[in-house]
């Protein structure tokens, strides 16, 4: 490319009045400040048509959540705003003896809980051992990891599900079952911990093992006090995937209402029962679903960042 | 070609270029994938020699301890002092005793392995009110499969056991001491640290990822359908023919079906993943860009549609474009169009409005890892282009998108695979409708295999095919990783980059 001269950012005007030589910004630069403004103009239009459009469907959820579904029950209709704001649809979700809500809200909560403990147990040390620790096989468990993760997972549920029920883990054992089958494969899931963990430098570990540290003790009292971030980063996840997870929790749960997992009530509501007329309620429970989760997740906002921005490059 | 010649060409030419390499490489890496197979089995075979050759040494120039230990595993560790090892192997050789004689022999691992090969033989029957149970063919084949599982186990551990001998033998000679169990399990927290970290991990995934994925590639080739259900019937092997069912051309087969749902698998796991990634940039490169207020804002914005969860969002949206959804009713009423759009019940606008919706879903988690990186893009790299009079567009061209694409590499091949294996997004959204009689086994226009498959499960109990299905995703994933790796540069040298 061949190189072109700069303009040169200013003009040199001589100013009679005041009797000295002025610096005065050219036309060009004048006229380029103006395209400047156009695109800034434009993206600011951009940007806040793409709010509304990102927001819009939650704001509406909110929205008809409170319409009463006594009386503005039905899908969607051609208003937004409630004609009377009610609470009859949280209150039935809450109360109503006909309602599973909170059972499944329970149900979701212990899930998650136990699986945001065990898991990250289990991805922090897969990580630590393959990021940190050389022995045998250790190639080798990172390309098996890679080929089992080509085969669909649900297939293995197949299997699953009969091995569980012959323990008793399915239907009204599906809430320890579920548990056994987030957590037991969870040590797959180790990229962006190990991605973390491998940007620690190596000299931290080797003054520590000179100064006489097992490797146990560097991996508790030096390693993790430094890990915080990728901790909380794994914590989050583990906690935030059991309440969006329908596949896994329909299949162990099939059937046995009491059991399922606020994903897989609410998804029957809308697509398998009377749509019409549980769609208001459904949008209640999708707010109580969504507030507190998204409450946490935004407090945690800035770990998420950093584990996805560092994930994504390191592959 | 020249390294020179090879510069010259523009970004799809060397696109080109590679891809041509890599098939015209193709049948010498394969004769080398052959040749490796072959020094592989010759060095099997090397090592089994060695191995058996060392057993025998070591038995002949063994004491009686040693000797006992063929018999007994552990006992030579326990003789000379290597209470916690001896005690593992010992209670190895009795539980692996137990299960393969197991007195009930209708439990017992020799009954499982002797029925593999046909999966069962006695039927279950009716006497009178009472059922008699036969043969249960889903737990022979588990079963089975276990029990090959757990003799290898045991073989490796009886090789170690007597190993340990001849080193323990060895060591005493040259007037060492043992380590003591004490020594033992402090090793577990120091140099053998990783065996403490990884025995759980591993465990899980063998019993729960790679023992289900053998059986399901052995279901593959059974007749394990909704007419052979175990416990009242049995099932049995069937060779290749759920792969002729699957694949053959001929009308009265799901082979129709499964070309059409794999083109159409292929298909959206290119724009959900390629649309994304595009959109997802412009969207970071606006905020980013100097002079734009408010950054924390719109990212905020967009970043708490990620926390909530998908059920509820996807649920939603797929209602909202229903035919008596918000949209249609307000397009209707304000006269725009006379009848509902057919969001979910047209093939074509089915498929449309599953990619915008995914691109909703999707931008917000790219701007983020987009934002990431463009920011660690040197600033120079745009001052010297500016100076040399690039435009906007021209620097996004040449600086901007040739980085973006080296690194994030590796992050669009497991996105790719990702959404091919997308469940969420499509059984949440349209559960693979519309539907069509054109299509067999309840598939619809919008299914992906791996949403079919779960179709196949739950609705039809068809496990040989969903099995089968699930092997044919594998070898479709294997062969595009494989490429990828073979053309992506970050992909392959990953390390060197970094």
């Amino acid at each position: 490319m061949s190189k072109k001269h700069e303009i040169p950012e200013v003009d040199i005007v001589v100013d009679h009045e005041a009797g000295v030589i002025r610096e005065v910004k050219p036309q060009q630069t004048r006229s380029k400040k103006g395209h400047e403004r156009r695109v800034n103009t434009s993206i600011y239009v951009i940007l806040v048509l793409m709010s509304i459009i990102w927001l819009a469907p939650f704001v509406f959820l909110v929205f008809q959540s409170f319409r009463s579904y006594l009386t503005e029950s039905g899908g969607m209709e051609a208003y937004l705003l409630p004609k009377t704001w009610s609470l009859d649809n949280y209150r039935w979700l809450l109360t109503d003896p006909n309602s599973h809500f909170l059972r499944w809200y329970g149900n979701t909560l212990i899930i998650a809980i136990f699986v945001a403990v065990l898991q990250t147990i289990i991805v922090l040390s897969v990580s630590y051992a393959l990021s940190r620790l050389r022995f045998r096989g250790r190639k080798l468990i990172m390309n098996m990891v890679l080929v089992l993760g080509l085969f669909p997972g649900f297939l293995t549920m197949i299997t699953l599900y009969f091995l569980l029920k012959q323990f008793g883990l399915t239907q009204s054992g599906a809430i320890p079952g579920l548990i056994l089958i987030y957590v037991a494969s969870s040590g797959m899931g180790y990229y962006i911990s190990k991605g973390f963990f491998d940007t620690i430098p190596k000299a931290l570990d080797e003054s520590a093992r000179i100064d006489g540290a097992t490797r146990f003790q560097v991996f508790l009292k030096i390693i993790m006090p430094l890990s915080k971030p990728i901790v909380i980063y794994t914590i989050l996840m583990a906690f935030m995937a059991p309440w969006g997870d329908y596949v896994f929790a329909s299949y162990v749960a099939f059937g046995s209402e009491p059991n399922y997992n606020v994903a897989v009530g609410l998804y029957r509501w809308v697509n398998v029962n009377d749509y019409q007329g549980y769609f208001t309620r459904f949008c209640a429970g999708g707010v109580l679903v969504a507030v507190p989760v998204t409450a946490l997740f935004m407090a945690l906002q800035k770990y998420y960042v950093e584990g996805v921005t560092g994930g994504a490059v390191k592959g | 070609m020249t390294d020179l010649d090879y510069l010259k060409l523009s970004g799809a030419g060397k696109f080109a270029y590679n891809l041509g390499q890599f098939f015209r490489n193709l049948p010498g890496r394969l004769l080398g994938g052959l040749k490796g197979i072959g020094l592989w089995v010759a060095r099997l075979f090397q090592s089994l020699g060695k191995n058996l050759k060392d057993l025998v040494v070591t038995f002949r120039e063994g004491d009686w301890k040693t000797r006992l230990s063929y018999l007994v595993m552990g006992f030579g560790s326990c003789a000379r002092g290597q209470w916690g090892r001896g005690i593992l192997f010992f209670l190895f050789q009795t539980l692996f005793n137990l299960y393969m004689f197991f007195p009930n022999a209708q439990f017992s691992g020799c009954y499982y392995l002797a029925k593999l090969n046909t999966l069962g033989t006695v039927e279950t029957y009716k006497e009178g009110r009472k059922t008699i149970y036969g043969d249960n063919s889903f737990f022979i084949l588990l079963y089975g499969i276990l029990t090959i599982f757990f003799i290898i186990a045991m073989i490796y551990t009886w090789r170690l056991n007597v190993k340990q001998n001849r080193l323990n033998e060895q060591f005493l000679k040259s007037g060492h001491k043992l380590k003591s169990t004490k020594e033992d399990m402090a090793a577990l927290l120091d140099e053998q640290f990783h065996k403490t970290l990884l025995a759980l991990p591993t465990l899980g995934v063998a019993l729960f990822t790679i023992l289900p994925i053998i059986f399901m590639i052995l279901v593959a080739f059974t007749n394990f359908d909704a007419t052979h259900q175990p416990p009242s019937k049995l099932f049995t092997w069937v060779g290749w023919d759920n792969f002729h069912q699957l694949l053959s051309t001929d009308t009265t087969s799901y082979g129709d079906t499964f070309r059409q749902v794999l083109l159409w698998t292929l298909i959206w796991a290119f724009f959900a993943t390629f649309l994304n990634y595009f959109l997802g940039m412009l969207v970071a490169i606006m905020i980013n860009k100097k002079g734009i207020k408010l950054k924390k804002l719109w990212r905020t914005v967009l970043v708490m549609t990620i926390a909530i969860p998908q059920f509820v969002s996807l649920l939603y949206v797929s209602k909202m474009f229903a035919a008596d959804g918000l949209i249609n009713t307000y397009l209707m009423k304000w006269g725009w169009i006379s009848s509902p759009v057919p969001f979910w019940t047209d093939p074509g606008w089915a498929r449309f409005t599953i990619i915008l919706i995914n691109v909703w879903i999707g931008i917000p988690y790219l701007m983020l890892i987009a934002t990431g990186i463009l920011m660690n893009i040197p600033a120079d790299l745009y001052e010297s282009a500016r100076i040399d009079g690039a435009n906007a567009f021209q620097m996004y061209r040449k600086i901007t998108l040739p980085y973006m694409l080296f690194v994030t590499g590796p992050y669009l091949l497991t996105s790719f695979t990702g959404n091919i294996n997308n469940f969420n997004v499509i059984y949440l959204l349209s559960q693979g409708k519309p539907l069509s009689l054109e299509l067999s086994g309840n598939a619809g226009y919008t299914d992906l295999l791996i949403t079919w498959l779960y179709k196949m499960t739950v609705s039809d109990t068809n496990y040989k095919l969903a099995a089968t299905m699930g092997i044919l995703v594998f070898v479709v994933l294997a062969i595009i990783n494989l490429i990828a790796y073979n053309l992506i540069p970050s992909v392959k040298n990953e390390e060197d980059f970094q």
